[in-house]
């Protein structure tokens, strides 16, 4: 064999994870995708023909595109909402809080991951529905996602804010710049990778959200993700919902594929 | 640590014991056990009633629920073997007895089989070419219920729903079919095949000011009507004699002027049951009188399939007084089975009236 044994090594190193990912993240998607460009589901016991149609629904229909935007609406406000609390927590844990408080108020942002996503939601409904009687409304999604998903944001920034050397800000303080200068030029661009990583893992899965708009929103809960559970659910149009999904899934992919050069600009000049 | 620390070997052998236990346990176990797919709290896993049935037969019954009809077929599309007793709303019979999902029943292994109702039991919704694939078990209405506290006037009237005066205090099932069928009924329409679609939507969407919020099973709605987040809700009437004898809530059935949307479920086996001896038996003790009247008298339940079982119940029993008055039933228009193009239709229909809602 012509391996190296570094080439070896990798391949040993690497391969359980790659054929994890095959086995149980790409195959199931696969068959989603050619599920999508089905006339019926095929468990169904139906013949079934090639289609586009479930694709060009969804740009023509109005209740698809239009809650696609809802979708992507709400993914706006939660990442916006989880980086405008979650960077000053991270900030204030990396600069300014040392030894043993940082561990204990560690623990606190990351025990709401312990707990079940579906107990949280409903503990939710006790809470927004008694004193601030906002409960089954549009902020009660909002409310609901945002607290599911600020750790992500703080952990994510905290990582690329604690890696900046200290050093570096006394620099340009002792060089003259105010505390707002520094933090505009030298903080906030060192730690956008860590801001860009937050987006990322934040509005993916929220405009893919569906259980907590349906326990939260009420009348409100209407929009993709929603549509797309019906259709698996209880109109057991499982074509329609992947195509929906890859439409949506293409969308972000595109948008992403458009900002990353700027991105990468940015990050560079940094 | 150290003190309980085990040797390797010991460990290993601890392990191969607790496996080949765990292993016999469970070929045991299984002889005598099934497998029901149900709604959650739908009768078949009442605590006392699987006692008193595996006391009866020594068959201990575990349950698996589904939140929606679709759920159901597709959990049987997707675990074949895994079911054995299979609750099934007669609309879905006989696609399910198409696809092969459930089995023909042999009629003479259910002794309480004669006691039927005739018009039930017979349906065509049940029966294929001489062949019965689902027991007739229980029939209900679906219009809506009301909470006696907050509302004084018994309505009489699928209005009610429509009414200003119970804005924002509406509870709705997020089902298209159903919240198709209701409007239907309220704007005079044959439910079945209504002739003019655009006045159900329009109907649909006059609701944005009236629904609280949506709720998708018996118990959501138990919640929502004791938090006081719903005055009058769409509601099952076997659901609504179980909320207010379990629950205790103050809540009344209404069979509307404009009538009510009526369903009966079957109990079916599915195709390959792991225990379809286990799974007759089971279905004949849920159409037993015996298990029937503690059930409707304790818990609250829809109408029984069974003649003998309904004639046993107390004088004030909804399922006697309401449910057993013939001019109820005149006022019934009975679901029809309908065409995947259809349900698509239908769950458009739906998602553009509640994209309305939202906007």
């Amino acid at each position: 064999m012509a391996f190296t044994r570094h080439t070896r090594t990798v391949l040993a190193l690497t391969a359980p994870a790659y054929l994890w990912l095959t086995a149980t993240v790409l195959l199931p998607l696969a068959a989603m995708f050619y599920f999508s460009f089905l006339t019926a589901s095929p468990l169904g016991g139906k013949e079934v023909r090639f289609t586009l149609q479930h694709y060009a629904d969804f740009f023509t229909k109005e209740i698809y595109w239009y809650n696609a935007w809802r979708s992507v609406e709400l993914g706006l406000y939660v990442t916006a909402i989880c980086l405008i609390v979650g960077y000053p927590a991270a900030l204030g844990l990396a600069k300014y809080v040392k030894g043993r408080w940082r561990e204990a108020i560690f623990l606190l942002i990351i025990l709401p991951f312990w707990s079940n996503a579906l107990v949280r939601t409903f503990s939710w409904t006790m809470v927004l529905r008694e004193p601030f009687n906002i409960l089954f409304s549009y902020p009660a999604i909002v409310i609901g996602l945002v607290h599911a998903y600020l750790p992500y944001a703080i952990l994510t920034c905290y990582i690329s804010l604690q890696a900046i050397d200290d050093s570096l800000i006394e620099a340009g303080r002792s060089l003259g710049a105010t505390p707002a200068q520094t933090f505009r030029r030298i903080t906030l661009p060192l730690s956008l990778p860590g801001v860009l990583a937050a987006i990322f893992l934040i509005f993916v899965p929220v405009i893919g959200s569906f259980m907590e708009p349906r326990i939260l929103g009420g009348k409100d809960a209407i929009m993709l993700g929603p549509i797309i559970e019906g259709q698996f659910i209880t109109a057991f149009n499982w074509p329609l919902g992947a195509a929906l999904s890859f439409t949506m899934l293409g969308m972000v992919l595109l948008v992403l594929l458009v900002v990353m050069p700027f991105l990468n600009r940015q990050m560079a000049r940094a | 640590m150290s003190h309980f620390a085990l040797s390797r070997r010991s460990a290993l052998a601890l392990m191969a014991g607790a496996a080949t236990f765990g292993l016999t346990g469970r070929i045991a176990h299984a002889a005598g056990e099934i497998k029901v797919l149900n709604w959650q709290g739908y009768g078949t896993d009442e605590k006392w009633a699987l006692e008193m049935f595996e006391k009866k037969t020594g068959i201990k019954v575990v349950h698996d629920y589904f939140n929606s009809e679709q759920e159901m077929l597709t959990k049987l599309r997707t675990s074949p073997g895994t079911y054995d007793v299979v609750l099934m709303n007669n609309i879905y019979v006989m696609e399910a007895a198409h696809e092969g999902l459930v089995q023909a029943l042999d009629t003479s292994k259910f002794s309480n089989f004669n006691d039927l109702t005739p018009a039930l039991r017979d349906s065509d919704r049940f029966v294929m070419d001489g062949k019965h694939f689902a027991i007739s078990w229980v029939w209900g209405l679906t219009s809506f219920a009301y909470n006696t506290k907050k509302i004084a006037v018994r309505p009489d009237s699928m209005e009610a729903l429509w009414d200003p005066a119970h804005a924002g205090k509406v509870g709705w099932r997020d089902d298209a079919l159903e919240s198709i069928q209701i409007a239907a009924l309220a704007t005079g329409q044959d439910m079945n095949a209504p002739a003019d679609i655009e006045k159900i939507k329009d109907k649909l969407k006059a609701l944005k000011t009236q629904i609280k919020t949506f709720w998708s099973s018996e118990d959501e709605w138990n919640k929502y009507m004791a938090a006081g987040d719903y005055d009058i809700a769409v509601y099952w009437s076997g659901s609504a004699a179980r909320s207010k004898k379990a629950m205790k809530l103050p809540v009344e059935f209404v069979v509307p002027k404009e009538g009510a949307i009526g369903w009966f479920d079957g109990l079916t086996i599915a195709a390959k049951a792991p225990n379809p001896e286990g799974a007759a038996a089971f279905i004949n003790f849920m159409v037993d009188p015996e298990f029937y009247v503690k059930w409707d008298n304790d818990i609250g339940a829809p109408a029984s399939a069974n003649a003998k079982a309904n004639a046993q119940l107390p004088a004030d029993a909804l399922n006697r007084t309401v449910l057993g008055d013939p001019e109820v039933v005149k006022r019934v228009q009975w679901m029809a089975p309908i065409s995947d193009e259809q349900k698509q239709k239908n769950q458009e229909l739906w998602d553009e009236v509640k994209t309305s809602f939202a906007r």
